[in-house]
């Protein structure tokens, strides 16, 4: 690990301040991640800013919206029961990550910047655009087992680990940051970027920008959603395929609305806007089901490796579909 | 940086880069806690920071200055083991032992996240405010502490004896001694 200093930040304007006198600011929450990879010296930061005293509660607005801080931990998120009664995808998502040590540090802005957990990413001694961009991609012709199907490119074929992301995506979430520039807000379907010949930059955060908080906004449907993570063991793995899914269907038998997202299988929390698409306002069978999974995945490229995932992930959507239709509204 | 550690106050020099799982060992002489996989994929060094669970090797010290730390070391009281180091020794919840610390810290800390209602991946119904310490709630709950030697049942059995089937008043309170 190289050397660093160590700043403790008391409002998101001064750590926006304290990372502008350094040539290599990180901000730092919970560390599972940041701490891990700067001891392979993946990550080299100059200074470390430590946000973890900064937003830490969760706040619900009249109309419904949830306001959560960038430093509330996984763990308080998840237990959080406005969360639990309203959007069970996002506490089964969030409890389906990582193990309950790492769910007590790591914070929600944490979990959406974590970095992919490809071990060519990880292995300073391998090929990876992602770490020196033009270095080559050692994960192409390598073991694949666990990278992308969708939305990977020539350069990087890494999946985004996360699985709070995929349920947030499916709830529509926003970002919201804050820099020297001032406030802004970015749906998280639009934070991530696909690699494309540039997979170094993975968000579409500027420098020093802080994210602050992390809204959803009021899905009536969002008590009928539900998260399956389908993994090598049945706790603490990443994510081989993953399904985030709320459902809406009318008296009729009829899909009014559904939310649908994956994970494991690319770049970033992948929203699932073609299925969608193919689902809205079609009965609510297993048919239905299975044409719009295929209609998800019609794009999808295997690696050596990793063909398995396209039709596991096709079952998992379906499964999941059928399991929220049989709970009733 | 200074600390509590075990109840005790301390005040240390240490490298920026150290992790408590290194101030614990290296600063404090405190052995107990192990180094296992140092990248937070084995549980063999999770101690309580203030009352929680953490993976002590991905924590930087520097991050925990003024916090209350609980080690395997601070668990027995005058003399008389916790009541799960005894259930532990009752159903040979070890072979090498090189995992249990991490594996009795982690216990203490999943009895007081039970307590507060805290759901796991499997609770069925994530409304309910009082979860019930089921096998598999436990061995879902305890999955982030790996034991090479597969002592899990004997595991499994001393953590379910010590804190299964008692209300939440109870398990709190086992979970503070």
């Amino acid at each position: 690990m190289n050397l660093f200093t160590y700043e403790k930040a008391s409002t998101p304007a001064a750590a926006i301040e304290l990372s502008g006198k350094s040539s290599a600011p990180r901000y730092l929450g919970g560390g599972t991640n940041l701490v891990d990879l700067m001891r392979e010296t993946v990550e080299c930061p100059e200074t470390l800013i430590d946000v973890t005293a900064l937003a830490d509660g969760i706040d619900q607005a009249g109309d419904g919206t949830l306001m959560i801080g960038g430093a509330v931990k996984n763990t308080a998120l998840a237990a959080d029961m406005r969360v639990r009664s309203a959007y069970p995808v996002l506490s089964r998502a969030l409890l389906s990550g990582a193990s309950a040590q790492i769910r007590n540090m790591a914070t929600v802005a944490g979990n959406i910047l974590q970095r992919t957990r490809c071990r060519y990413f990880y292995d300073n001694a391998s090929h990876c655009n992602k770490r020196e961009p033009g270095g080559g991609c050692d994960a192409i012709g390598g073991f694949n087992r666990y990278h992308a199907v969708l939305g990977a490119s020539s350069s990087c074929v890494a999946t985004h680990p996360s699985d709070m992301c995929v349920a947030l995506v499916a709830l529509n979430a926003v970002v919201h940051v804050e820099g020297p520039s001032g406030r802004r807000a970015i749906p998280l379907a639009e934070l991530h970027r696909l690699p494309g010949d540039r997979a170094d930059l993975e968000t579409e955060l500027r420098p020093r920008e802080l994210i602050t908080a992390v809204e959803i906004p009021q899905l009536s449907f969002g008590r009928r959603s539900t998260y399956r993570k389908v993994r090598d063991r049945a706790s603490y793995a990443f994510a081989l395929v993953s399904v985030a899914a709320a459902l809406d269907i009318d008296d009729a038998g009829n899909i009014r609305d559904v939310r649908l997202a994956l994970g494991g299988v690319a770049p970033r929390p992948w929203r699932a806007s073609k299925a969608e698409a193919a689902l809205r306002g079609q009965p609510a069978t297993e048919q239905t089901f299975r044409a719009a999974a295929e209609a998800e995945l019609s794009s999808a490229k295997a690696l050596r490796d990793n063909g398995f995932k396209i039709e596991l992930a096709k079952r998992t959507i379906v499964a999941v579909l059928n399991e929220l239709k049989g709970e009733g509204a | 940086m200074q600390f509590t550690i075990n109840g005790e106050p301390i005040d240390v020099t240490a490298d920026i880069r150290t992790s408590v799982l290194d101030l614990l060992r290296n600063y404090a002489g405190l052995m107990g806690t192990k180094k296992g996989c140092d990248q937070g994929a084995c549980g063999a060094c999770t101690v309580l920071v203030d009352g929680e669970r953490i993976n002590s090797c991905l924590a930087l010290a520097v991050q925990y200055q003024g916090r209350s730390i609980t080690t395997v070391e601070g668990l027995a009281k005058n003399g008389d083991l916790h009541p799960l180091q005894n259930a532990f020794i009752e159903h040979d919840g070890f072979q090498c032992g090189y995992c249990t610390p991490g594996q009795l810290c982690s216990a203490i800390g999943m009895a007081a996240e039970i307590s507060r209602g805290v759901p796991s991946a499997i609770t069925p119904d994530l409304a309910a405010e009082q979860i019930a310490l089921t096998e598999t709630e436990l061995r879902e709950r305890m999955s982030g502490n790996l034991c090479r030697c597969g002592a899990y049942n004997g595991i499994v059995e001393a953590i379910a004896e010590t804190y299964s089937g008692q209300t939440a008043a109870e398990t709190k309170e086992r979970a503070r001694a």
